[in-house]
């Protein structure tokens, strides 16, 4: 439905612009020049941080001589200090399990509590709707605390498990939103269908539901995998040694040594862990947008 | 209704076991399917929430269980100035960030809304400062704000001769403050831009049509047709966007870490240093807890803009 409106929208718009845009010159300065500058703020942390990571130290530290904005002879060599000198590799690891574990945990619950609220209709299943709603209004930096000592006593402290298991509860409020605007789309007869041909529930949900909302369950999955890779509060509470932590916690807890800071293996190590999910956004720009408005309209 | 109806006739054709049928009696898989979910969010969000709630009358500290104290954690935060210094940082930060955040974020949107070539890709790019994680975009706003080799102080004094000296971006408190309200809003104007762009695309470009033919100028299309139609998706992306920006940690503590000397300290950094590395757990779930009159004003405000727009939630939402 969106497309259509969008296709609509396009048509207005351009009759509105013959209507009150005369000249090319006022459309560049009002539309486009502001857009420039908005792409180019938005785009210059990246920009920088590229350079830094590829610029020798010379160039980095001697603004005088070297234009800032450029590099005259790159470099592998904070890369290569950071993947073969420090413990990198593995941090990179260690957040790759736990986004992928704690994803797969929360689209597991998060799929069988949309079906449930959505589909079985039971009595007050809008308050569990309302209460999973509400669950995640509760930011991290209240819960840490209290966490904290809960792994301690669970005997989790300083492991990743304790992420996995802490991760879904700000993912699963977040995906069973998704999944259960996902079901409300899909049309009801087809189980009912089903059900008169003697299908159980749990057939119908695996291979009529399920399999039409797969594009909503993309959504979920990646966004999930997204939120737990930048997670940090959490991972920076509960774990204590190196190698079991997260990228983002290590590089400010580990690389950061002494008073003179190595922005070129800082720059490297943020560049290399922003670029799975950045690899993983572009394949995904779509379903990203759409479960971003499609939690908001819910 | 009529489903049970057909339940009831469909069952003596099923020849399963036991467990299949235990499978298909309705509110034995209510409770299945809720369980995952609701048993996660059970022990790791509401029991921690009331936890916090008691850690905070209480003074334990790391490795000790503690005892009941009352109010004195809080009699004790209350005397204290750096305290109310994180309560007034985190108010101002929260209420400057969310207005340029929502400014810059609705322009962004309307100009989106534009006919434009690249679209999609524009709409990628846009979105990026909001998919790569915090911390690591912190790093670079981090090197972007250094003393030494700042780029904004090469900028301003070596290329635009605008300033004799360096700007001292983190060591100065009001400095260090604005920086970090300017990285803030940086991260923020993404998820604003592309909510309020997809609020943008549901209105209906007949109002515009009926606009234009009244005579209406720009202005007045986007002060009485734009505006109130928007009202209530910015109602909600404003709410999400003060509690996670009211409770932001990660930010503050990659580029400042609280200083210099607390200037920069949130409630949520201020918890930190003093429940984690700090030990004092009762102090600091004092803190965090103090975090939640704000929330809950943020989340009635939520509740009353959903309510008084139905559509938001009801079955006609596409």
């Amino acid at each position: 439905m969106s497309e259509a409106a969008a296709e609509t929208k396009h048509s207005a718009t351009d009759t509105s612009e013959m209507l009150s845009w005369d000249s090319k010159a006022r459309r560049v300065v009002v539309l486009y020049l502001p857009l420039l500058c908005f792409l180019i703020i938005l785009l210059f942390p990246f920009y920088w941080m590229a350079m830094t990571s590829f610029k020798p130290n010379a160039e980095l530290y001697d603004l005088e001589n070297h234009n800032p904005f450029w590099i005259s002879s790159p470099t592998l060599s904070h890369i290569y200090h950071l993947l073969f000198e420090t413990a990198y590799p593995h941090w990179l690891w260690t957040t790759m399990k736990v986004a992928v574990a704690s994803t797969f945990l929360s689209l597991f619950a998060s799929t069988l509590a949309a079906y449930a609220i959505q589909r079985l209709r039971f009595r007050g299943s809008q308050y569990v709707g309302l209460g999973i709603y509400l669950a995640y209004l509760v930011p991290q930096s209240i819960l840490f605390i209290p966490l904290a000592t809960m792994v301690f006593q669970l005997g989790l402290f300083d492991s990743p498990l304790a992420l996995i298991l802490v991760y879904p509860t700000f993912l699963v409020p977040f995906c069973t939103w998704l999944l259960i605007g996902y079901f409300k789309s899909i049309p009801y007869e087809l189980e009912e269908c089903a059900l008169i041909d003697g299908a159980t529930r749990l057939q119908i949900l695996r291979q009529i539901t399920l399999p039409l909302a797969v594009p909503g369950l993309i959504s979920a999955g990646i966004f999930s995998f997204t939120l737990s890779w930048n997670e940090f509060i959490y991972a920076l509470a509960f774990i204590q040694s190196s190698e079991n932590k997260t990228v983002s916690v290590a590089i400010l807890t580990e690389l950061v040594t002494g008073d003179v800071y190595q922005w070129g293996a800082l720059m490297a190590g943020a560049l290399l862990g922003s670029l799975p999910v950045a690899i993983f956004y572009s394949f995904f720009v779509d379903y990203y947008v759409s479960s971003l408005t499609g939690a908001v309209k819910e | 209704m009529s489903v049970t109806a057909i339940d009831t006739w469909a069952r003596p054709r099923q020849r399963q076991g036991a467990l299949a049928r235990l499978f298909d009696w309705k509110p034995f898989l209510v409770f299945i399917c809720l369980l995952p979910a609701v048993g996660l969010l059970l022990v790791f969000l509401t029991y921690p929430l009331g936890l916090g709630i008691w850690l905070s009358f209480t003074d334990t500290t790391i490795g000790r269980a503690g005892q009941w104290v009352g109010l004195e954690n809080f009699q004790y935060l209350f005397e204290e100035p750096i305290f109310w210094n994180a309560v007034f940082y985190s108010v101002f930060y929260t209420a400057v960030a969310t207005v340029g955040k929502f400014g810059l974020g609705l322009w962004l949107a309307l100009l989106l809304n534009n006919h434009l070539p690249f679209k999609s890709i524009l709409r990628a790019i846009v979105l990026l400062p909001w998919i790569v994680p915090t911390v690591l975009s912190a790093i670079a706003f981090w090197f972007i704000y250094d003393t030494q080799f700042s780029i904004i102080s090469y900028l301003l004094v070596e290329v635009l001769h605008v300033r004799e000296t360096n700007i001292n971006f983190l060591g100065e408190p009001w400095n260090a403050r604005w920086s970090l309200i300017a990285a803030n809003i940086w991260r923020g104007i993404p998820f604003v831009a592309i909510s309020l762009l997809a609020g943008l695309q549901t209105i209906s470009p007949s109002l515009y049509e009926a606009a234009l033919l009244d005579g209406a100028s720009p202005g007045q299309r986007f002060r009485y047709i734009t505006f109130p139609m928007l009202l209530p998706i910015l109602a909600i992306v404003m709410t999400f966007s003060i509690i996670f920006t009211f409770t932001d940690f990660q930010l503050v503590y990659a580029i400042t870490r609280g200083g210099p000397v607390n200037s920069t300290q949130i409630m949520a950094t201020l918890a930190f240093q003093r429940g984690i590395p700090g030990g004092q757990l009762g102090e600091g779930a004092a803190i965090a807890v103090s975090m939640i009159p704000f929330l809950v004003f943020a989340t009635l405000f939520s509740y009353f803009a959903l309510a008084r727009r139905k559509w938001q939630q009801g079955e006609s939402n596409d």
